[in-house]
């Protein structure tokens, strides 16, 4: 008998949401993480909590931006479009430091694009998919279990830098069901003197990310560059599995870490040197590791469930140290193993 | 070990349940499991899969693109799967509704007449499911038949214990399953 | 002779100069809410959602916690506070660009859902901050910047009448168009925004307080024809008066 249960995706990143003390959910349908308002329209009563479906995106991240405010654990989830409507206020908490929790159960795209499970929003999410010199500090969850502690992470990571972070997870991960083990519910929070809760007792609090002075916004960005400087260097995550060895390393983030990881496991028991590194930030990105990972492999194979959008960050940690090969697959059509696997092979039989 | 299963058919089979019941079998036992559902162009169509993973290590792709074990309890699920499953792999076909028959000679097919089973002899299409999970059961042997009770039991506990009829009308269903299985698999 | 103090800053507003234009309106109705908010003694539990527009700054001007919202998204932002902190007391500040155009969704909706907060709209017809561009409230035959001819409603359509919409809604607890360019009007207008944050106290739901405000600057007026314009022009299109009161 398991201590575990069997969760979807969308279910244990809400349920992960609750444990983290998030009381005000606000957000709006669409597929495939619907089953997330789902899940806090019928427990978030149950928790003493808000959960309130907004009249649109836009809405749903105005209402976070203002619950964010009050200095409340607060979180929206969306998929693609969704998630480009909500970018500017994005951008605006950033700017106004005020932490929340976003999350992309990303689809297909461009445009409505379809509803299956898809990376394409890598761009986006580490790149500024809102306006202006902001980062979202950026976790890729490969497992139903990850799903729960970035959750929980991200709420933290939220409040310590007081900056948005963003679950960038997709609709397998999203939909899919493993067992779970349900970490103790979170009992510190930390104390948040900025937030306007009404000024009794002391001067006034402002919540605003409007700087008319250029030389003050120009001071304002400073200081957000200094925090994610920081952010940058003490927040990193990434894990590597069989790289001491390898001549192949393939790099993969989310669902196709899973399959590269299949496509290793497969390759090794061919007797193929190939490893995988696996970013769970996917911003700060593990550009030094890979740097040095590049150094002394044969090649890097990106794997990717799109047109290739991260390959363009490995291409500039490994800054042509080794030579990186790509694979995907856009619109939500799931990478076959065998044609990694066949890539496995052409590229190590091209280098020897 | 490890079991790779796609269980396909009409939403409203019961298939995605059945696969989560045999995934919490799998948990039951202390092993790694994954069901993902149907994600194809279907999904609102009415059509309805779900894969699902058993296996004593880590699971990488919980995407399962070469099954062991397919089951097709309709005509488009047989033509869509029949062509992935794995060579030496096994496909049980819902003879009932499926009047095609089986075109691989590299795997074992058993044509089985589940709907039949369900209406005449247990007199109710909603143990279909329980019916083909015998079948796939007796097929891979992916789990005990102990967990089995307890993932139904896990599941439909709270129901089942104000209704016995019912707890007994599902064992006895499975039991048809596997039964039918063993009838076709010495056939 | 004893000295008797008759005109002092409300608490709610801090002492520092604005930047409105000369016979704009803005600060006679800063300094009504700030009156309001003094007078129901809930300074130290309000906290104000700012929008975008002229009143962009209406955050360094009150003395009380302030939220600065996106354009048009204040009801919105406002919904995320009173939510968070159901207690506190509530108001968003929002012109017409920012409440008739972009932010209509918003209102609409927070109005639909009769969130317990209050809502300033004030109305001048124009979008000040901007340069005098054509509003959601530019009357038919005004000239803007984007409207050099005069509106032509064959164009650009007729303008919209907020708060004969927002009454038309079952969520609100009061709606109400006022003005400020004649003293009883800022006596009412008073009233009226009392009204609004005492239905709030009470957990009556949203109340919309309309106010036919002025801009000298854009409407190419003195601060005085200004005034005048609002009974000449405004006033037939916008009546003023309630449009909907639930019983306290």
């Amino acid at each position: 008998m398991s201590d575990k249960v069997l969760l979807k995706g969308t279910e244990a990143c809400a349920m992960g949401a609750i444990l983290a003390g998030c009381r005000h959910y606000f957000g709006y349908p669409i597929t495939p993480q619907t089953e997330i308002p789902e899940y806090f329209a019928k427990y978030m009563p149950e928790a003493g909590g808000v959960f309130l479906q907004a009249e649109s995106e836009i809405a749903a991240i105005s209402m976070v931006y203002g619950a964010a405010a009050t200095g409340r654990r607060t979180m929206t989830s969306s998929s693609g479009p969704g998630l480009s409507l909500k970018q500017e206020t994005i951008s605006t908490l950033s700017a106004a430091e005020l932490p929340c929790l976003i999350v992309n159960v990303a689809r297909g795209g461009p445009g409505l694009g379809c509803i299956q499970g898809a990376q394409s929003d890598y761009f986006q999410s580490v790149k500024g998919g809102g306006h202006g010199d902001y980062r979202l500090l950026t976790l890729a969850p490969n497992s139903v279990q990850e799903m729960m502690d970035l959750s929980i992470l991200g709420f933290e990571l939220a409040d310590k830098y007081r900056n948005p972070v963003l679950i960038l997870s997709d609709g397998v991960i999203g939909q899919m069901m493993e067992p779970v083990g349900i970490p103790e519910a979170v009992t510190f929070f930390p104390e948040k003197p900025w937030a306007a809760t009404g000024a009794k007792g002391r001067g006034k609090n402002l919540i605003n990310s409007l700087y008319l002075d250029a030389a003050r916004c120009e001071e304002h960005n400073r200081h957000l560059q200094a925090k994610f400087a920081r952010i940058a260097e003490s927040e990193l995550r990434y894990e590597e599995f069989d790289t001491e060895d390898a001549e192949l390393v393939l790099v993969a983030y989310g669902i196709s870490s899973r399959i590269a990881l299949s496509v290793k496991n497969r390759a090794r028991a061919e007797g193929l040197k190939v490893g995988l590194l696996r970013p769970i930030t996917l911003w700060p990105f593990p550009s030094e590791a890979l740097r040095k990972l590049a150094d002394r492999v044969k090649g890097l194979l990106v794997v990717e469930q799109s047109a290739g959008q991260m390959v363009e960050d490995v291409r500039l940690a490994v800054c042509g140290r080794a030579p990186v090969a790509f694979h995907g697959r856009p619109g939500g059509v799931m990478i076959q193993m065998d044609d990694v696997q066949a890539k496995v092979r052409e590229l190590l039989a091209g280098e020897a | 070990m490890m079991h790779e299963m796609i269980f396909a058919g009409f939403g409203g089979q019961g298939i995605m349940l059945m696969g989560q019941l045999l995934a919490q079998a799998g948990l039951e036992e202390g092993r790694h499991v994954s069901w993902i559902p149907s994600y194809g162009p279907e999904m609102r169509g009415g059509a309805a899969n779900c894969s699902v993973v058993i296996s004593d290590e880590v699971i990488g792709a919980p995407v399962v693109q070469k099954p062991q074990l397919a089951l097709a309890m309709n005509l488009q699920s047989k033509e869509r799967f029949e062509d992935m499953v794995a060579p030496g792999g096994r496909f049980i076909i819902n003879g009932s509704l499926v009047p095609d028959p089986p075109r691989r000679s590299d795997i074992r097919n058993y044509v089985l007449p589940l709907s039949d089973l369900a209406v005449d002899e247990l007199k109710s299409a909603k143990v279909l499911n329980m019916i083909a999970l015998g079948a796939v059961f007796e097929a891979t042997g992916a789990v005990s038949e102990e967990s089995i009770h307890k993932a139904m039991d896990f599941m439909f506990g709270k129901k089942l214990a104000r209704r016995p009829d019912l707890a007994a009308l599902n064992r006895k269903a499975f039991q048809a399953g596997r039964e039918a299985l063993n009838k076709a698999a010495r056939a | 002779m004893e000295e008797k103090l008759v005109f002092s800053r409300p608490e709610a507003l801090v002492d520092m100069p604005t930047h409105y234009c000369p016979g704009c309106h803005h600060g006679i109705i800063h300094r009504l809410v700030a009156e309001v908010i003094d007078e129901l003694k809930v300074r130290e539990s309000t906290i104000g959602v700012a929008s975008v527009g002229c009143s962009i700054l209406a955050y360094d001007y009150f003395n009380l916690d302030m939220v600065g919202a996106l354009h048009g998204r204040a009801p919105a932002v406002a919904t995320g506070v009173k939510r968070s902190q159901p207690g506190s007391v509530v108001f968003t500040y929002q012109g017409d660009g920012d409440l008739a155009a972009i932010g209509t969704a918003e209102i609409i909706h927070a109005a639909g859902r009769g969130e317990n907060i209050t809502v300033l709209f004030i109305n001048n017809a124009i979008y000040g901050m901007t340069g005098g561009q054509m509003a959601p409230t530019t009357l038919g035959g005004q000239r803007t910047q984007t409207s050099p001819a005069g509106r032509d409603p064959k164009l650009a359509g007729n303008p919209l009448r907020m708060s004969e919409i927002i009454a038309a809604l079952s969520g609100p607890s009061y709606v109400t168009r006022t003005a400020v360019n004649k003293p009883a009007r800022i006596s009412q207008t008073r009233k009226a925004i009392k009204k609004a944050f005492e239905l709030q106290l009470a957990g009556h739901g949203l109340g919309f307080v309309e106010v036919l405000s002025t801009c000298p600057t854009n409407w190419g007026l003195s601060p005085v024809e200004a005034g005048q314009w609002v009974d000449s022009h405004m006033i037939p299109y916008y009546p003023l008066g309630v449009f909907k009161e639930v019983e306290a």
